[in-house]
């Protein structure tokens, strides 16, 4: 527990090196889209963070109902790490989305059902936290974060199919595309390779992250057992 | 009653449980009720919790009033909206209030002692928080109809607003009784309960603004339809999860 795990180690310098390739990739070898210009290459690493945003969120979902069955307050670690990633990965989506629909569909912001959804989950998360930082009893505080990342799971899926009863606009570049999107295109052989590897490299960067955070709650556990004993 | 008293073996009290049949669910509808009727009773004698909402819902649909400057026109697109908006803030006054009363002097403690199932606490709590909320908006509705010349007694609009407030409080209720044990208390109850409501206020505003503008009937039913499951899956998930939030 004291020095970080090789394997971790290795793990954090394979996705910095995967970040690395992963941006050459999308910003030199990738071709430019024809219609919207350099501005598309945002979408890979738009989509690889949404997709990232996603695990997190599915994950704290999951270790939600695992702790509440089990009442182990290391799923409650492993739930706030899943959480504070998804977090982070959504806002960044959100971000970069916000780039890309600036020139292609005219404004920064739409209620589309993604982005809705998405800016839904980080208003959820960022009540998690607070939620969080309002209990002092552990215990409570687990259950607590467990129960309510449970609801925002069930819940924001269907806030999603509510917004989509409206019509959409965001294009669906993978799958089959509603006639009313805009901005959408087909990808070519090399546009897929860097997408892939993109996908990739922020999984192995999620599971790097995951790990990383896990064991950060871990410390955080020992360093105020330790204080505790030394008030004693 | 006669039996109860005549049988005094110590297994007496589990036998009657698991042996009449009938008995643990009528025990259970009966602590449900009995949970909604104290809160109800309270009410009815000190009114306070009603008529703060009330007050406060008049004060809102005051203020929708300017902001929006609610001419004939505007009035038919934003009516829904304006009514969902002032039950939803009415809503989260109600809860936090018939929550707090529980808490303040221990009383949440007491009825966690009581011999029944927790989940009877929470059916009995949504039970009466709804009532209150149909209370509100069984008095607003009248007195907007009155202020703007709109009728919105119809029975379809009547429907669409106990869907949703079903469904608002049943949610509402779980994390009331979350909000509650946390060192915010108030503020923190609409920060956890709007991003969670948000399908039931989208499915609430369109269906009842479908309705009010007469539109055909399969451009509501979707709507209605939404609102119905989210009632379903939410009242099953609290009645699951509820253990966990009074749980010491």
């Amino acid at each position: 527990m004291k020095t970080k795990p090789s394997a971790l180690k290795a793990l954090d310098i394979a996705s910095l090196i995967l970040l690395a390739v992963a941006t050459y990739l999308a910003l030199v070898f990738a071709p430019t889209e024809r219609v919207m210009g350099d501005v598309q290459r945002v979408f890979y690493f738009h989509v690889a963070t949404a997709w990232v945003g996603l695990l997190g969120f599915v994950a704290a979902g999951v270790t939600g109902i695992i702790y509440l069955r089990t009442q182990d307050l290391k799923w409650d670690l492993v739930e706030q790490a899943a959480v504070e990633i998804s977090l982070v990965f959504f806002f960044i989506t959100i971000i970069l989305g916000s780039i890309w629909a600036r020139p292609i569909w005219n404004t920064w912001w739409t209620w589309d059902p993604r982005l809705t959804s998405a800016s839904i989950v980080e208003l959820i998360y960022l009540a998690y936290l607070m939620l969080r930082q309002g209990i002092e009893d552990p215990d409570r505080r687990a259950r607590f974060g467990a129960v309510y990342t449970l609801v925002g799971a069930i819940s924001v899926p269907i806030t999603f199919l509510s917004i989509r009863l409206f019509r959409t606009i965001h294009p669906v570049v993978i799958g089959n595309e509603s006639s009313a999107a805009e901005g959408g295109f087909a990808m070519t052989g090399d546009m897929k390779i860097a997408f892939f590897f993109a996908l990739f490299a922020f999984t192995i960067i999620f599971i790097d992250l995951f790990w990383n955070r896990i064991r950060l709650g871990h410390l955080q556990q020992k360093v105020e057992q330790l204080k505790l004993k030394v008030m004693d | 009653m006669k039996k109860i008293i005549e049988d005094r073996s110590p297994l007496s009290l589990r036998e009657r449980a698991e042996g009449e049949g009938k008995t643990p669910s009528g025990n259970y509808l009966r602590a449900i009720g009995a949970v909604a009727w104290k809160d109800l009773a309270a009410e009815l004698r000190s009114k306070e919790l009603l008529s703060a909402m009330l007050v406060f819902a008049l004060l809102v649909i005051f203020i929708f009033n300017f902001a929006l400057e609610l001419d004939v026109k505007t009035r038919d697109s934003v009516t829904s909206g304006v009514l969902w908006v002032t039950f939803v803030f009415a809503g989260t006054l109600g809860l936090n209030r018939s929550m707090a009363i529980e808490k303040d002097r221990g009383c949440l403690d007491g009825l966690l002692l009581a011999p029944v199932d927790r989940s009877a606490i929470y059916f009995g709590k949504a039970i009466s928080n709804l009532a209150f909320m149909l209370i509100v908006e069984i008095i607003v509705l009248p007195v907007y109809s009155l202020l703007y010349n709109t009728n919105l007694f119809q029975p379809g609009l009547l429907l669409i607003i106990l869907l949703g407030s079903i469904g608002y409080t049943a949610v509402g209720t779980l994390l009331s009784a979350m909000s509650v044990q946390t060192r915010t208390r108030d503020v923190m109850l609409p920060i956890l309960l709007f991003p969670i409501i948000l399908p039931v206020v989208i499915a609430a505003i369109r269906a009842s603004g479908a309705y009010l503008q007469n539109m055909p009937f399969d451009q509501i039913l979707p709507w209605l339809n939404l609102l119905i499951v989210y009632d379903v899956i939410f009242i099953a998930v609290a009645f699951m999860v509820f253990d966990y939030v009074v749980e010491e």
